[in-house]
């Protein structure tokens, strides 16, 4: 499939509502311990749901599962049509197509930050080292580190790294992209500006699935928010809706302890 | 100091086998001990276990033991070799338990985030291993891997107890000669402090050199 550095999909058009991603009655467990519900969940293409949640509700663990971090007990997970399977090359090559791009950032600490943004294309998709490093560079300008290509990891700020990890995992032009809680070990004068770089890509037509609790980002850019607890999904609705009138108690109670009052 | 200028020969000579010693079987150790790390953090369970027992048994039995059994005991079981290659190979396999040890302590830098990540990226689990956990593993591990060539070399000593001549053996001999034991085995002791010194500052400078930066 042909697409842009962005990942955009050049088959869909705006307003086609086709899935890219499909969860259909996920089950998972961590031993006796039942963590994902029934989830069912149709993602479409260029959409942006942001999941909120509170803690141990599910919300990492549905985002690892999506890209087969873990296994699930049953259950179907299709990226654009396709089935994840369990384990082996082939996944390897379809979660390549999804995108993560964790709280902790997780770059390679022994490489610099063109290295980490360069080394999957070329090891993954075997493209050429000049071609992946022209296209990283673009990516690091795009994310506003194009000066930090040659330094390592240890010597960005929080959010420079962060926006690292997200050009690390465009580079693999992802059909989707997965955030968990970005922003969350950030310091607050850092959070905007990887807001920022989150929000242009949405607005580039990216599809993404984003847990944060970072409620101006929601209403700016998602599309739907999904609220879980206690491993269900107990809401769906457009943002707007949601913060202003959740219609489920336990929404009502979880959104009177993060919203400001 | 007459004394050591007339048994310079043999001193040298010993001297030079107590390096010999060292460098091959601290060589087979580190290649060893990476192959006993790879077992042991490898999916495959049986592989693990072998490893995990390897590295018990050298950890938890004397070296002295071990050498006393392979030079007495081996030749009764019908493997002959002449001494000092059998003490050179109780060395390494002796050595070996502990690089794998500091190599897999190395390993435990690597966060699993990274390994993660590379998982996410689509890396296979030998790309990962290859390009993310062993360059990182490998730099954490110089320092402790510079600490267990320093023991070995020091260990090379016990060989004289099983009758290889090296360093201390020939000084022993020497002392029965002249019977000046206190200038004799510091003289020895200032060499072992020397041999000591060069492994740590060549381990410093091999750190330094592929340091991650910070
Ligand atoms: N590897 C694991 N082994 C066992 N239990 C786990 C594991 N990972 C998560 N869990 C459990 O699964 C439940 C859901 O965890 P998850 O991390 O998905 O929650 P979350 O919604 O992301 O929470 P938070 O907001 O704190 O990040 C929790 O009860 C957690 O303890
Ligand atoms: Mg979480």
């Amino acid at each position: 499939m042909a697409s842009s550095p962005t990942g955009t999909s050049s088959s869909t058009s705006a307003g086609t509502a086709t899935a890219m991603v499909q969860l259909t009655d996920v089950q998972k467990h961590f031993g006796s311990h039942h963590v994902l519900k029934d989830v069912s969940l149709t993602i479409a293409a260029r959409e942006v749901v942001v999941v909120v949640g509170p803690s141990g509700s599910g919300k990492s663990t549905l985002c690892r599962c999506i890209n087969r971090l873990e296994t699930i007990t049953s259950g179907t997970i299709a990226v654009d049509g396709v089935d994840l399977p369990a384990e082996g090359r082939a996944l390897a090559k379809l979660r390549a197509e999804v995108g993560m791009v964790f709280q902790s950032f997780n770059l390679f600490a022994h490489r610099t930050i063109l290295d980490n943004v360069t080394l999957a294309p070329i090891t993954v998709l075997g493209r050429s080292r000049k071609d992946a490093r022209a296209e990283g560079l673009a990516l690091l300008e795009r994310v506003g580190i194009a000066d930090k290509a040659d330094h390592f990891p240890a010597q960005l700020s929080g959010g420079q790294q962060q926006r690292a990890a997200i050009a690390r995992a465009l580079a693999m032009k992802p059909k989707v992209m997965l955030f968990d809680e970005p922003t969350s070990a950030l310091d607050p004068e850092m959070v905007s500006e990887v807001l920022d770089v989150m929000t242009s890509l949405a607005g580039d037509g990216m599809t993404m699935v984003v847990v944060t609790h970072e409620m101006g980002f929601a209403r700016r850019a998602a599309d739907r928010v999904i609220f879980m607890d206690d491993g269900r999904i107990v809401e769906e609705d457009t943002p707007a809706n949601f913060f202003d009138h959740a219609s489920s108690p336990r929404a009502q109670a979880f959104l009177s302890k993060i919203l400001p009052h | 100091m007459n004394i050591f200028v007339d048994s310079a020969g043999p001193l040298l000579e010993a001297l030079g086998t107590t390096v010999m010693m060292a460098v091959i079987a601290g060589v087979a150790a580190i290649a060893l001990g990476t192959v006993v790390t790879a077992a042991r953090i490898s999916p495959i369970p049986v592989l693990r276990g072998l490893a995990f027992a390897y590295v018990q048994f050298f950890v938890n039995v004397p070296l002295l033991v071990l050498l006393i059994l392979a030079v007495f005991a081996l030749p009764d079981a019908g493997l002959l070799l002449p001494l000092t290659p059998t003490a050179i190979i109780v060395l390494a396999l002796y050595e070996a338990a502990y690089v794998a040890e500091a190599i897999r302590s190395g390993v435990n830098t690597v966060g699993t985030g990274q390994i993660e990540a590379s998982r996410a990226l689509g890396f296979t689990l030998v790309q990962s291993l290859r390009l993310v956990v062993v360059p990182q593993a490998l730099r954490a591990a110089v320092q402790p891997i510079g600490n267990v060539m320093i023991a070995l070399t020091m260990n090379t000593a016990l060989a004289a107890a099983v009758g290889v001549v090296e360093l201390t053996s020939e000084a022993n001999k020497l002392n029965l000669v002249e019977a000046q034991p206190i200038l004799i085995f510091t003289v020895a002791g200032l060499i072992y402090m020397a041999l000591a010194l060069a492994i740590g500052l060549g381990a410093g400078r091999i750190e330094k050199r592929v340091a991650i930066k910070r």
